[in-house]
C-alpha cells in the first residue's frame, strides 16, 4: 500500500516517517515513532487510554487517521515531564494512589494536563467532567479526581509564590 | 480494528474537494472530524476508496453572530461550547454541545459531521430542526440551501447529494426560553431520548413554540404538534400533556439497548415535559 | 507500635513494613509512560496474527476459502483445524476438564468463535486479509437459554460429547449438560424447608457480564530454532500454569519454555484461562520461525475471551417466625457457553459457591448445581472474585431481603440476629467450610451508625408519603450487605489446577551490602504487589522497604506459583513471603550469635536487629549480619543469606464486609443517582491502607457497573449485543458515586501475619448493595425480586409493573 511522508512535531521534536495515510495516529507514535506512553483499550473512542494532546487539544489518537494529523503539534505522556523530573500531575497521581494497573494512566494524565490549561483551578465536578472520556478499570475514579485537584492546587500556589 | 486502504486528499479549495468528489462518484467520501466515520471504517462498516478530508477548507470554518447566525460546517462541538458570542446568542447550542460525547470527541467532532452524517442518535440534527436552520450545501452545480426540516430522509439518508458538500448551517438567532433535554445511560451514550424546546413568551403566554425530538425515530422529529398544543397556554399542566400527546403521535421510537418501545415512548414524554418546564421557566 | 520506644518507632518507620501507607514504586514508569505492556512488545523479524471469527452463533463450518487472503502481500499463513490436528492441537484441555476447540473443527458453536488465524507481516495487511477469507457456513438452530437448552428435544451442541454419559464430575444427565455439583444434605434441608414457619422463595438471576479489563489479552510467542527454547510473554494472571500447559500441549519440556508476564493493564479474572490466540501464536512462531504477536481487539475480547457470571439461582429460605434461618435451598442452572472452560479449582466446578450461607448460621443447607451448554461464549471466571463467590453473595444477600419482606421485618435486624456470633468462631458451615475468623456483629453496629441507619429510613419513609402524596416522583432505597467471602486458594489438599496444588512461593536473596531480592509466584495487574510484598518483608527481616526488589512474572527466575486471582496473593503468597523472611531471620539469629559471642538464645529481634538481652548497646543490625554472611567464615553455616518459602495454606481465608449504599430513583426515567456509598472492610491484618482503600474503591465502582448496567447481552439468534464500549457499561468519573470506606481488624488466626485479602470483597459485596438499594426504593410496593443489570429502562419496568406511572 502506498505510504505518505508524514511529518509532526512530537513533544518539542521534527519526527518523520512513512506510513499509510489509513494508519491510526496511535500506531504511527507507537510503532513508527517508538512512543508507547500512548494505549489502545477500546479502538471505539470510548475509553481515552490513547489520548494525546494535538495542536493543543485533548484528542483520542485511536480515531485520527495518519493524513489527518499531518504537520501536527503533538505532545504525548512521554512529553510532559520537564528537564527537571516528573510533572506535577505525574507526582500527584503517586502521591494519592491515582493509578493501579497503570494501563489508563498515560491517556488519563494527558487528558489532565490540558484540562488544567483549559481550567486551572477546577471544582471536583468540572474534573471530574473534564475527565469523562477517560476510562479507568482499577481506581474508581475517587483518587484520580483527588491527584488533579491537588496538582491544580500546587500548580496554582507555585505561580503565585513567582508572582 | 483497522480501516480499509484509501487514497486520502486534503484540498485546499472548496472547488477541489468538489472536483474530487465530482471524479470519483460513490467511491468518495469527505471526512471532517471523523468521529462518526473512522469507527465504522475500523469496523469495516464503510469501505472507501477516495477519502477527502476537509481540514483545509476555509470556507467551512468560522462563526458569525447576528440577527442571523451562521456556523461554519468544520466547527467544533468544543469551538461551538467555547465561543462566547455564541453562548450569549444561542444558548441552546451550548447546552446540546455539552451533552454530546466527551471532551476528547467534542474537539474533533463537527457540527457539520454531526447534522450531515444522518445518524438519528446524532444530538444536532433534532436541535436544528428545533431552530428551523437552512443547510448551505455547495455541489457541481453551485450552491443550494436545504432547510433542516426537509433535510432527513431516513437514518444515513440525507437530501445532500453525494457530489455535495455541507458547507454552512445558518438559523435567525432564538429568542425566549430554551432546553436541550437529554437522557442517556452515560456520558459519551446516544441519547435514550432527548427534546429540544424553544418557547417564546409574551404578555405571560406562549407565543411561539417549537419542538423536536431525538433518537426516537430512524431521523430527527421535528413535531409542529407539539410546539402547537402550546401556543397561547401558560405551559400549565394540561398544555404540557397535550404537547406530549402530540409529540408521542409524531416519533417512532425502535427497541434496542437503551430499552424497549413502551419505555422509550414514555421517557419521551418526561423529558419532552421536563424540556418544556425548563425553558418555559428560562422564557 | 504502643509498648516501642521513640527510636525504635524511628527505625519502625524508616522500614515502611506492614501497617505503612507506603507509595507505590510501581508508579514512576507507569506515570511517565513506561509501563512495559505486551503490546509494547517488538522484536527484530516479528510478525502478526489474528483471527477469522464466526458470524454465527451455531453453524457447520462447510469450506474455507483462504486463497484471496494469501494472495494479499505481507501475508504469511492461514491456519486452520486441519493444520492444527497432525500436532493434536485443534483442541485445547480447558481448567475445567472439558475440551475447547482451538480452531473450529468442522462446525462453530458460538459467535465470535475462531475459525482460522492468519499470519502476516503487518497488522494492516492482516486485518485486509481477514476480511478477504470467505467462509461458508451452513446455520444451525441456536440455543441461548440454559433452561431451553436442557429440553429433551433441543439442538445437541456438542457433538464430539456424543455417547458421553460421564464428564469430568460426574453422570451428563443430557446432551447439553455439563455437570451436576450438590453439597449439603439435600433431604434435611428439604425436611426443614416444608416445615419452617416461613419460607420465602425466589429466582435470583446474576446475569452475564465481563471482566473487561483495558487492555485486552495477547501474546508474543518466539519460538527459537536454534537452541528450541520458546518464550511467551503474555497478559497471565498465571503465568507457571501456563508454561505447564504450553508443555504438556507441546511436548516441549518445561525447561525449554519462558513464560513471561510483563506489566498487566488489569486482569479481573479476563487472563487467568488459556485462549485459542496463544496457541496459535505459539504454532505460528514455531511454523514461521518469527516471533508471532496476538493482540485481542476490544470486540474480540468482550465476544470471545472469558465472561463471567450467567447463574440462575433457584432459592428457598426457612425460618421461624421471629427470623431465626431454619434452612437454606438452592439450585443453580448454570449457563456455561459453548465449552466448560470455568476457571476453578478442579474439584469445584461451581467454584466455592457453597459459601452461600453467607454471614449467617444456618443449621442445615443444600446446593445444586446443574452445569449446562449454550451457544455462547466460554468463560466463566472469577470477574474480580474468588471463583463464584460474588453468585454466592448476591444470592444469599437477596434471599436475606426477600425473607425481610416475608417477615415484615427490618433486614438489618433480620441480618443481625442470624448472624454467626464472635465465639462460635471458627465456625463449620452448613455446607463444609470452617471460617477461620470474624466479628460479624461489631462490624455491623459500627455501619450502621456510621450511616445513621435510623435516621435514613425515617428519611426514607418521610419520602415514601410524599410520593403517595404527589410532592415527589423520586423514591429512596437504603441497600444494605453483609458478604463473608472464601478466599486464597487454597490448600493443597482440596485445591488444585490441572493438577497442580495451589499453593504459592517466595524466594528471597539478601545481598552482601543489605538490600534485598524477592521473587513471587504471583504477579500483580494492578494490586502493587511490588510495593506490598516488599513491606511485609521489611517487617519481617528489617531490611527498608525501599531496599527490596520484587519480581514476578518470569518463569526461568520466579519460583512456581499459581499466579494471582481469587485474591489469593496475601493470603497465599504473602504467607510465603513472611515464612521466607523468617527463615533469613533465623539464619540471621544465628550469624548475629557468633558476631556477638552469645547463644542464640541470648539474642532477641528489635525492629532492623538483634540485640543481646538485657544489654541494649550490644547489637547487630540485619544489615551488618547481612554482610557477615557473605565475608565470615562461620562455623556450622553455609554462607550466604537467602531462602525460599512455599506455602501450603492450611485453610482459605474469610474477609468480611458491611456495605450500604443509598439511592434515590427517578420512577419515570428509571435514573437512579447513588447519593452514598459506605464500605466497611475487615481484612485482616491491613499491609497498606492506601493501597486496601484503593482496592475498594476500584472494585466497588466495578459492582456499581455491574449492578446497575453492565452485561454481556444476545439476542434469540446468539448474536453479541454488547461487543463494544458503547453498550458494554463501563462507568466514566462522572457516573461513578464517592465511596466512604472504614474497617475493622480481625486477623486470621492461621495465617503468618493475620493478613485475609481485599482485592475482590468490594464487587463481592457491592452488589448486592447496589442492588438492595434498587429493591429497596420498591419494597413498599410490593418488590421482591427484579433482575440486575438495573439499567434505567429495566428501573422503570419496575415502576411500570408496580402501577407507578399512573
Amino acid at each position: 500500500m502506498k505510504k505518505m511522508h508524514l511529518t509532526l512535531r512530537v513533544n518539542g521534536k521534527e519526527m518523520e516517517t512513512l506510513a499509510e495515510p489509513r494508519e491510526l495516529l496511535v500506531h504511527v507514535l507507537r510503532e513508527r515513532l517508538g512512543l508507547t506512553g500512548p494505549h489502545i483499550g477500546c479502538e471505539t473512542s470510548h475509553c481515552g487510554a490513547c489520548t494525546i494532546d494535538m495542536n493543543g487539544k485533548s484528542v483520542k489518537s485511536c480515531t485520527v487517521l495518519a493524513a489527518q494529523a499531518q504537520g501536527a503539534e503533538i505532545t504525548t505522556i512521554e512529553g510532559i515531564a520537564g528537564p527537571d523530573g516528573m510533572h506535577v500531575l505525574q507526582s500527584s497521581f503517586r502521591e494519592h494512589h491515582g493509578l493501579q494497573c497503570g494501563f489508563c494512566t498515560p491517556g488519563m494524565i494527558t487528558r489532565a494536563w490540558r484540562l488544567l490549561q483549559e481550567n486551572p483551578a477546577p471544582t471536583e465536578e468540572e474534573v471530574r467532567f473534564g475527565m469523562a472520556g477517560n476510562l479507568c478499570r482499577c481506581t474508581g475514579y475517587q483518587n484520580i479526581v483527588k491527584a488533579i485537584l491537588h496538582a491544580a492546587t500546587e500548580i496554582n500556589t507555585a505561580k503565585e509564590a513567582a508572582q | 480494528m483497522i480501516p480499509g486502504a484509501f487514497e486520502y486528499h486534503r484540498p485546499k479549495l472548496l472547488g477541489d474537494a468538489l472536483q474530487l468528489l465530482a471524479d470519483h462518484g460513490d467511491e468518495a467520501r469527505v471526512i471532517a472530524g471523523g468521529h462518526s466515520l473512522i469507527p465504522m471504517m475500523k469496523l469495516r462498516m464503510t469501505q472507501i476508496s477516495h477519502l477527502v478530508d476537509l481540514q483545509d477548507l476555509a470556507d467551512l470554518k468560522g462563526i458569525t453572530i447576528g440577527p442571523r447566525i451562521r456556523i461554519g460546517a468544520l466547527t467544533t462541538q468544543a469551538e461551538l461550547i467555547n465561543h462566547a458570542g455564541l453562548k450569549q446568542a444561542a444558548p441552546i447550542l451550548t447546552e446540546a454541545a455539552l451533552q454530546i460525547a466527551d471532551p476528547q470527541v467534542r474537539n474533533c467532532g463537527t457540527l457539520g459531521g454531526n447534522v450531515a452524517n444522518g445518524d438519528p442518535g446524532n444530538d444536532m440534527p433534532g436541535l436544528m430542526q428545533c431552530l428551523n436552520a437552512t443547510y448551505t450545501v455547495t455541489g457541481p452545480d453551485g450552491s443550494r440551501d436545504i432547510p433542516a426540516r426537509d433535510f432527513y430522509d431516513s437514518a444515513y439518508f440525507t437530501a445532500r447529494g453525494d457530489d455535495e458538500i455541507l458547507v454552512s448551517i445558518s438559523f435567525d438567532a432564538p429568542s425566549g426560553g430554551y432546553a436541550y433535554e437529554k437522557q442517556k445511560r452515560k456520558i459519551g451514550d446516544y441519547a435514550t431520548a432527548a427534546a429540544a424546546v424553544l418557547i417564546t413568551k409574551v404578555g405571560g403566554k406562549v407565543a411561539a413554540a417549537s419542538i423536536a425530538m431525538t433518537n426516537l425515530a430512524d431521523t430527527p422529529i421535528w413535531s409542529a404538534g407539539a410546539g402547537a398544543a402550546l401556543l397561547g397556554t401558560d405551559c400549565g399542566p394540561d398544555a404540557v400533556a397535550a404537547s406530549v400527546i402530540a409529540m408521542k403521535g409524531d416519533i417512532h421510537p425502535g427497541a434496542d439497548n437503551r430499552g424497549p418501545v413502551a419505555f422509550k415512548m414514555h421517557v419521551a414524554g418526561i423529558v419532552l415535559g421536563r424540556a418544556i418546564a425548563r425553558a418555559w421557566s428560562r422564557a | 507500635m504502643n509498648d516501642l520506644t521513640p527510636d525504635q518507632i524511628a527505625r519502625a518507620t524508616n522500614l515502611k513494613g506492614m501497617g505503612s501507607s507506603r507509595k507505590r514504586v510501581e508508579d514512576a514508569r507507569f506515570t511517565q509512560g513506561k509501563g512495559n505492556y505486551v503490546d509494547d512488545i517488538k522484536m527484530t523479524g516479528m510478525v502478526y496474527g489474528d483471527f477469522v471469527r464466526s458470524q454465527y452463533a451455531h453453524a457447520r463450518i462447510k469450506s474455507v476459502d483462504t486463497a484471496a487472503a494469501l494472495a494479499v502481500p505481507g501475508v504469511i499463513a492461514v491456519l486452520q483445524a486441519a493444520d492444527l490436528a497432525p500436532l493434536g492441537l485443534h483442541w485445547m484441555p480447558t481448567l475445567a476438564g472439558d475440551k475447547q476447540m482451538v480452531l473450529a473443527d468442522g462446525k462453530v458453536l458460538f459467535q465470535g468463535q475462531e475459525i482460522a488465524f492468519v499470519v502476516a507481516e503487518d497488522r494492516y495487511a492482516l486485518a485486509d486479509a481477514i476480511e478477504l477469507v470467505v467462509v461458508d457456513y451452513e446455520e444451525l438452530p441456536v440455543v441461548t437459554d440454559p433452561f431451553k437448552a436442557m429440553a429433551a428435544d433441543a439442538p445437541v451442541l456438542r457433538e464430539d460429547l456424543a455417547g458421553q454419559t460421564r464428564g469430568a464430575h460426574g453422570d451428563r444427565i443430557h446432551h447439553n449438560h455439563i455437570f451436576r455439583w450438590e453439597v449439603g444434605d439435600k433431604d434435611a434441608t428439604e425436611s426443614v424447608v416444608s416445615g419452617a414457619d416461613v419460607v420465602a422463595e425466589e429466582m435470583v438471576y446474576y446475569h452475564r457480564t465481563h471482566p473487561c479489563p483495558l487492555e485486552t489479552c495477547g501474546c508474543v510467542a518466539s519460538m527459537d530454532k536454534i537452541n528450541g527454547k520458546l518464550t511467551l510473554w503474555g497478559t497471565f494472571q498465571a503465568p507457571h500454569v501456563v508454561r505447564t500447559v504450553a508443555s504438556l500441549l507441546s511436548g516441549i519440556p518445561e525447561s525449554s519454555i519462558r513464560v513471561v508476564s510483563p506489566d498487566i493493564g488489569g486482569g479481573f479474572g479476563n487472563k487467568v484461562g488459556v485462549y485459542p490466540g496463544y496457541v496459535c501464536a505459539i504454532v505460528a512462531s514455531i511454523v514461521t520461525g518469527r516471533p508471532v504477536k496476538w493482540i485481542e481487539d476490544r470486540m474480540d475480547n468482550l465476544m470471545a475471551t472469558a465472561f463471567a457470571r450467567d447463574y440462575w439461582m433457584q432459592g428457598k429460605i426457612a425460618a421461624t417466625k421471629e427470623g431465626k434461618i431454619t434452612g437454606l435451598w438452592c439450585h443453580v442452572t448454570a449457563d456455561h457457553g459453548a465449552f466448560d472452560a470455568c476457571a476453578d479449582p478442579t474439584k469445584f466446578p461451581a467454584g466455592f459457591f457453597s459459601i452461600c450461607t453467607g454471614s449467617y448460621d444456618i443449621p442445615v443447607a443444600y446446593v445444586g448445581v446443574d452445569g449446562v451448554y449454550t451457544n455462547k461464549a466460554p468463560g466463566g471466571v472469577a470477574y474480580r472474585c474468588s471463583f463464584r463467590v460474588t453468585e454466592a453473595a448476591y444470592f444469599i444477600e437477596r434471599m436475606i431481603e426477600v425473607l425481610a419482606i416475608k417477615l415484615n421485618m427490618d433486614a438489618a435486624e433480620l441480618r443481625r440476629i442470624n448472624f454467626i456470633r464472635r465465639d462460635q468462631f471458627p465456625y463449620q458451615s452448613a455446607l463444609g467450610w470452617e471460617y477461620d475468623s470474624g466479628d460479624y456483629h461489631t462490624a455491623w453496629d459500627k455501619a450502621l451508625k456510621a450511616v445513621d441507619y435510623d435516621g435514613l429510613r425515617a428519611e426514607q419513609a418521610q419520602r415514601l408519603a410524599d410520593f403517595k402524596a404527589g410532592k415527589t416522583r423520586r423514591l429512596m432505597g437504603v441497600g444494605l450487605s453483609f458478604f463473608t467471602e472464601i478466599v486464597g486458594a487454597g490448600p493443597v489438599k482440596n485445591c488444585d489446577i490441572l493438577g497442580m496444588g495451589m499453593f504459592d512461593s517466595c524466594e528471597i536473596r539478601i545481598h552482601p551490602t543489605g538490600s534485598a531480592l524477592a521473587r513471587l509466584g504471583t504477579i500483580s495487574q494492578g494490586q502493587g504487589h511490588a510495593t506490598t510484598f516488599a513491606q511485609i518483608l521489611a517487617t519481617e527481616t528489617g531490611i527498608p522497604a525501599d531496599q527490596i526488589t520484587i519480581e514476578e512474572g518470569d518463569t526461568d527466575t520466579a519460583p512456581y506459583g499459581l499466579g494471582t486471582y481469587g485474591s489469593r496473593s496475601t493470603p497465599v503468597a504473602g504467607a510465603a513471603t513472611a515464612l521466607a523472611g523468617r527463615k533469613i531471620r533465623a539464619k540471621a539469629q544465628m550469624i548475629a550469635a557468633y558476631l556477638l559471642e552469645v547463644h542464640d538464645n541470648d539474642l532477641e529481634w528489635d525492629v532492623d536487629r538483634f540485640v543481646v538481652k538485657g544489654v541494649p548497646e550490644r547489637f547487630k543490625t540485619m544489615k551488618e549480619i547481612a554482610y557477615a554472611a557473605y565475608n565470615q567464615a562461620i562455623p556450622g553455616l553455609e554462607p550466604g543469606l537467602e531462602a525460599v518459602s512455599y506455602y501450603d495454606p492450611p485453610n482459605m481465608t474469610y474477609p468480611f464486609g458491611a456495605y450500604i449504599c443509598v439511592m434515590d430513583i427517578d420512577v419515570d426515567t428509571g435514573v437512579a443517582d447513588i447519593r452514598s456509598f459506605y464500605a466497611l472492610d475487615d481484612c485482616g491484618t491491613r499491609i497498606n491502607p492506601m493501597i486496601i482503600e484503593g482496592q475498594v474503591h476500584g472494585g466497588a465502582t466495578e459492582a456499581f457497573a455491574i449492578a446497575m448496567g453492565q452485561e454481556i447481552a444476545y439476542d434469540e439468534m446468539g448474536n453479541c449485543k454488547t461487543g463494544t464500549l458503547m453498550d458494554f457499561f463501563l462507568p466514566t468519573a462522572w457516573e461513578t458515586p464517592h465511596y466512604t470506606t472504614d474497617h475493622t481488624e480481625t486477623p486470621s488466626p492461621h495465617h503468618p501475619i493475620g493478613a485475609k485479602g481485599v482485592g475482590e470483597s468490594p464487587n463481592v459485596g457491592g452488589v448486592p448493595a447496589f442492588s438492595n438499594a434498587v429493591h429497596d426504593a420498591f419494597r413498599a410496593f410490593g418488590l421482591t425480586q427484579s433482575h440486575m443489570p438495573h439499567d434505567h429502562w429495566r428501573i422503570w419496568t419496575i415502576a411500570n409493573q408496580l402501577g407507578l406511572h399512573g
